[in-house]
């Protein structure tokens, strides 16, 4: 992974701990420092932009009264049930256009003729058909991820070595057990690649899908922050995505060194 | 996907008939005849080496005697069990080592009987590796193994040596004939390296443009030492892969620069 050489430290045996061209955590600090600066001495009015200090505050609140945890679980099931639906479509999907030729004239051009719709231009047409409940948030965040599990598992299966097929099918693979053993785990690394988009995809139409009126979740938090100009709150809903986006992010990460430690960047000498 | 496998090759059955047998067989690729009316014969047990430049049909012949191309129907009768070692390994990345050999072996044995297979090649103690973690000749005598497991009756080597380095190349060969006398398997050895073919081969066949050129049957006792007799062959071998060998024999014990023996294609 590309992080793991940014972690390394270079050789530096004499110099101060603190290498100053090197703290990059300064930058972030001083903006937070003079935000609470601004905050306190007026600048910055609480309707405006609530101070750090206050921002966590109101995250401790939050938390400790319950309606934070609760709301996110509103927020979190959601999303984990239009990505579920999403995934399962895309990779049916993608294994149907990228296991057979018949499949894929049929379902590509359809996912094409769909790619070219933003999914979030669908919101009207979902709220007319499913009304403001669960269903429209969760067909949105659905239909918003099939296309990068489907695109991305569909180019893996089609990108798989030929080689690899070649040798299976000499030593007297059927074609389920090409399948099994050469083209899906061949296809693997793209398609967590399209998980870890979809992921991405599934918070961004989250965060726009709670916006539907909604009467629980992150979203319902912050219209209601919004109608009382809590700005604290509103911030801390920001935060609270932001986690989310680093929480799926490491759970992809996570699958990835399980599923492709076979690959030599993940191999430990 | 690649189109199924389909039998287009009929099974040696009779046992005094030979492993393999080809009849006017003929393969076209659009305008281009590749194979013309070719006959092959190769017995049970029996180690042919198969030269020829690039382009001949060499590697067509492979994948129609591996079952990888379609015999469409004519005369080609091959054992039921085949295995290829292609100069690439061609390891699944995503498997070990072990479990590579055992791709598609089938029952509750097939752990041993692969970490048989890797023992008898040298890798006993590389069975759980990643593929990519292995040498170049370690990856070759792992696909060795995955070949010989199966207990082919028909053995196909397309150029399996042409990329280790000389050392590597010279243990591969012993290794190779080693497991050949035990296992007994029919031997198609398709080569760039004429050399190479005489030092390991009962026969050495040259194809040139879709059709056995030559034929050379070579009683040497093996290991085979480049004396008078094999420096003959392997002029009427290259004679007949239209390089020329200089006439006169060079001195015994001198350096030969050329030929190498090494067809550059």
């Amino acid at each position: 992974m590309s992080l793991t050489t940014a972690d390394r430290k270079p050789i530096e045996l004499r110099l101060p701990r603190f290498a100053l061209s090197n703290a990059r955590w300064l930058s972030p600090v001083l903006l937070l420092l003079l935000w609470e600066l601004g905050s306190r001495s007026g600048v910055i009015p609480p309707r405006i932009l609530a101070a750090p200090s206050t921002v966590l505050g109101a995250l401790w609140e939050l938390t400790a009264s319950g309606e934070l945890p609760a709301n996110l679980v509103v927020s979190l099931a959601r999303a984990a049930a239009g990505l579920g639906i999403g995934l399962v479509v895309g990779t049916v999907l993608a294994l149907v256009a990228g296991l057979s030729k018949v499949g894929e004239t049929a379902v590509d051009p359809l996912m094409q003729i769909k790619r070219t719709i933003p999914s979030l231009a669908l919101t009207p047409l979902f709220i007319v058909w499913f009304g403001i409940g669960e269903a429209p948030k969760i067909t949105l965040i659905a239909v918003a991820t099939v296309f990068p599990i489907y695109l991305n598992l569909f180019s893996g299966i089609r990108a798989v070595d030929v080689r690899l097929i070649e040798a299976a099918r000499s030593f007297g693979l059927s074609q389920v057990q090409q399948i099994i053993h050469v083209i899906l785990p061949g296809a693997l690394p793209s398609f967590l690649v399209g998980l870890r988009y979809a992921m991405g995809v599934a918070l961004l139409v989250l965060v726009v899908a709670e916006q539907i009126n909604a009467s629980a979740g992150l979203g319902h938090l912050i219209n209601n922050a919004r109608d009382f100009m809590r700005t604290d709150i509103i911030v801390v809903c920001l935060l609270v995505y932001a986690a989310l986006g680093l929480a799926a992010d490491l759970i992809v990460r996570s699958l990835e060194q399980h599923a492709l430690a076979w690959r030599p960047s993940f191999i430990k000498s | 996907m690649p189109p199924s496998l389909a039998r287009p090759i009929s099974e040696t059955a009779d046992r005094d008939a030979p492993a393999v047998r080809v009849r006017d067989f003929t393969r076209r690729f659009g305008q281009t005849v590749v194979l013309n009316d070719l006959n092959i014969d190769i017995g049970r047990g029996e180690f042919v080496a198969l030269l020829g430049r690039s382009g001949s049909g060499k590697t067509t012949l492979l994948r129609t005697l591996a079952g990888l191309d379609s015999a469409g129907g004519q005369d080609v009768t091959t054992p039921a069990t085949r295995a290829v070692v292609f100069q690439d390994a061609r390891l699944l990345p995503w498997k070990r080592v072990w479990r590579n050999v055992a791709l598609g072996l089938s029952g509750a044995d097939a752990r041993a009987r692969a970490e048989a297979a890797l023992e008898e090649v040298g890798l006993g103690h590389r069975l759980d590796v990643w593929p990519s973690t292995l040498s170049g000749g370690e990856s070759q005598r792992a696909s060795l193994a995955r070949a010989l497991v199966r207990e082919p009756g028909l053995l196909l080597l397309d150029e399996p040596f042409a990329a280790l380095d000389a050392l590597t190349r010279i243990r591969m060969h012993d290794l190779v004939l080693s497991l050949w006398r035990k296992h007994a398997p029919a031997v198609l050895l398709v080569t760039h390296d004429v050399d190479e073919a005489i030092s390991l081969a009962d026969r050495v066949l040259v194809l040139d443009a879709g059709a056995i050129a030559a034929e050379e049957k070579i009683t040497l006792p093996r290991p085979r030492e480049s004396n008078a007799e094999f420096r003959a062959i392997r002029s009427r071998l290259l004679g007949h892969l239209g390089v020329e060998a200089p006439r006169a024999a060079p001195v015994e014990g001198a350096l030969i620069a050329f030929p190498s023996g090494e067809i550059v294609a």
